[in-house]
């Protein structure tokens, strides 16, 4: 069994435009809707990186951005794991259009923005720290994945990371094979120790299927999390918002397990 | 930290089907790369692909992961007795408690590149085409976990050319938490247009056959290769070779060019040095990351320079099966654990002149000595490093 701390959340979705403006939402103090998202621009990256960073760089690091304003973990203190699912929706379109030419030609920015870490690489820039990053992937479960290695690393290393999620939908045509219902990224700290920000203790396993995954209540908001493998970080996101006394949560992994994490509010 | 002891291993490079191939390779000096002849309109470069992957289709039951990339992946599983060497460990530990991380930089994004061309040919969109079965990161994976029967965590790492070194931290990690008892760790990645255009666009891609560490190197030889590996806490059937330190770092320097200083890079050897509790002396032979574009191996040199002895033996094996990418940490840490298994340090493949302002003691000929410990660099795109560390271990 893994035992971690969890801090510093932030969220950067339709309608869940950052942390403060989310919480209220997950707490179920007032209505979902979903708003267009904002073009975000993070300031924490180099302007180069700002102007050449890609769609899913940019929605990644605006939610890690977010956590860090709100831990007192000093940034070249944190490892960090970026778990997504599809990586850069956009550039992959952009790549595979241009291979088809007869004569292919690739921008080279587009390509060296393709690699899967890439949010990992604009990351380690903007907070100039030779710390360790990954990036994974697991398809429908890559928050999950991204979980289970951050609490893993936290434990077996004894140290913080920095644990972001993403995903943006494809266009057509690869939107038909691949549906995402909206863009999504979420981020938060986790600590192997209890810090002036800690809002939530937990304990994380991998058992066999006993139970259906955690949903939420509000129909749009259920959507929105089937609909994007970050956003399967819902349920979680919705105890760090509004924390009960105590509270067991189930995340869908693999064919044949689950991940259960219990939560205590701090 | 504890070591983890290593109980099978299986390869395929444009170098050769399994270790036994592999190890002959290196020995007689005799490479897999051959003229680009991939794709509709091959570029003026050299490539390491294994030969006849096309007419390898998957059984009918396999088909939702049919792709190159998951066909050079069982093409791995098929050699070496590995399979047989996977159901032994599965008498041995609890499935669900066998991890299983691999990694890949491009998965079976050629897939959807065919698809791409198709439909700007035909105006139609194949209908055979399936993304999570071929491009999804998470693919091979999936495809590798169902064939071998396992039924513990298991995710995808896509760091790049770290990619599959990067996969032994997290073996590690799960392992000393408790949450496995072993570990498979392995990657694939293929040929694909994306890289070889891309790489050209970077004008990092050599004409010739790539030359790391030589005066007059000129960029890589892009290949494709996959690799597995066991690795178990307590094992008495262990071939002698241990995982004993690991290291992780960033540049956070540039997205695809390496810190010239090499500091991440020292910082990555560094934690695998102390890790496995050794000192720059108690290394035999340095594996290169030497992917022979000029920038890479002045970083990587510089990085060496200022931590080891100028007198350790060094190597680039990429001249052997170009530079694999997100495979390329599990081939080079195979050719590592031969190196200690067969008692030889190789050569650096087509490299005629090593560059003298670089330093290192470059070995241009394979040689038969007794190797103990090998440090093993895979670098990526990102700035992210990875160092291991393999030795021989008293059984």
């Amino acid at each position: 069994m893994l035992s971690f701390y969890l801090e510093a959340p932030a969220v950067a979705a339709p309608g869940l435009d950052g942390w403060a403006n989310t919480k209220p939402v997950l707490a179920e103090e007032i209505a979902y809707r979903r708003t267009p998202l904002p073009d975000y621009v993070p300031k924490i990256l180099p302007p180069t990186a700002q102007r050449r960073g890609s769609i899913s760089t940019l929605l990644a690091i605006q939610a890690a951005q977010e956590s860090l304003g709100s831990t007192e973990t000093a940034p070249t203190e944190l490892a960090s794991i970026f778990a997504s699912s599809i990586g850069d929706p956009e550039i992959v379109d952009r790549l595979c259009c241009a291979l088809a030419d007869p004569q292919p030609m690739v921008s080279p920015t587009q390509f060296h923005n393709s690699v899967h870490n890439a949010p990992a690489g604009y990351w380690s820039i903007a907070i100039d720290s030779l710390e360790s990053t990954s990036s994974l992937a697991a398809s429908d479960a890559s928050f999950a994945a991204g979980l289970l290695s951050a609490a893993v690393q936290c434990q077996a290393e004894s140290r913080s990371l920095l644990l972001v999620a993403y995903d943006l939908p494809f266009d057509a045509p690869l939107d038909a094979t691949r549906p995402l219902s909206a863009p999504f990224a979420t981020s938060m700290v986790v600590t192997p120790s209890a810090s002036r920000q800690t809002q939530l203790h937990c304990t994380l396993e991998i058992n066999t299927i006993s139970a259906p995954a955690s949903r939420m209540a509000d129909a749009e908001l259920e959507q929105l999390r089937i609909g994007n493998p970050a956003a399967r970080a819902l349920p979680l996101l919705r105890q760090l918002a509004s924390p009960t006394d105590e509270e067991t949560l189930t995340f869908d992994y693999l064919p044949d397990c689950q991940l259960q994490l219990k939560c205590k509010p701090c | 930290m504890d070591p983890l002891q290593i109980t099978a291993y299986t390869t395929v490079s444009a170098a050769g089907d399994g270790r036994e191939a592999l190890q002959s390779a290196l020995l007689e000096g005799k490479g897999g790369l051959q003229p680009n002849d991939f794709g509709h309109a091959p570029l003026d470069t050299w490539i390491g692909r294994v030969a006849d992957l096309e007419n390898r289709p998957l059984d009918e039951d396999d088909r939702q992961f049919e792709c190159r990339n998951n066909r050079l992946a069982l093409m791995a599983l098929q050699q070496d007795g590995f399979l047989t060497a996977v159901e032994s460990l599965k008498s041995r530990v609890d499935p669900t408690r066998i991890g299983l991380f691999l990694g890949t930089s491009t998965s079976g994004i050629l897939s959807t590149e065919q698809a791409y061309l198709e439909l700007r040919k035909s105006g139609r969109w194949p209908a055979g085409y399936h993304f999570k079965g071929s491009h999804d990161l998470f693919s091979a994976t999936q495809f590798v976990r169902m064939k071998l029967g396992l039924e513990g965590p298991a995710f995808s790492i896509s760091t790049a050319c770290s990619s599959s070194a990067k996969v032994f931290c997290d073996a590690h990690r799960f392992i000393s938490t408790g949450l496995c008892d072993a570990a498979i760790v392995g990657g694939v990645d293929t040929l694909c247009l994306t890289t070889l255009f891309g790489f050209n666009s970077l004008e990092l891609v050599s004409g010739q056959p790539c030359r790391p560490f030589d005066q007059n190197r000129d960029g890589i030889s892009i290949g494709e290769a996959a690799g597995f590996m066991v690795l178990e806490k307590n094992s008495t059937t262990h071939s002698g070779v241990a995982l004993l330190g690991y290291g992780e770092s960033s540049d956070a320097y540039h997205i695809s060019t390496p810190r010239p200083d090499g500091a991440g890079a020292r910082l990555a050897m560094e934690q695998a040095l102390n890790r496995a509790e050794l000192t720059v002396d108690e290394i035999d032979y340095i594996n290169l990351h030497g992917t022979a574009t000029p920038s890479n191996d002045r970083a990587e040199a510089n990085s060496i320079n200022r931590l080891f002895p100028s007198s350790t033996p060094c190597s680039s094996t990429k001249g052997w099966t170009g530079h694999t990418l997100g495979a390329a940490g599990i081939t080079e840490s195979i050719i590592a654990c031969l190196a200690i298994e067969a008692g030889f340090i190789p050569g650096t493949l087509n490299t005629q002149s090593p560059d003298p302002t670089l330093g290192l003691n470059i070995q241009r000929s394979t040689k038969t000595e007794p190797v103990t410990r090998v440090l093993s660099n895979s670098f990526g795109f990102g700035g992210s490093n990875c160092s291991l560390l393999f030795g021989r271990t008293s059984c």
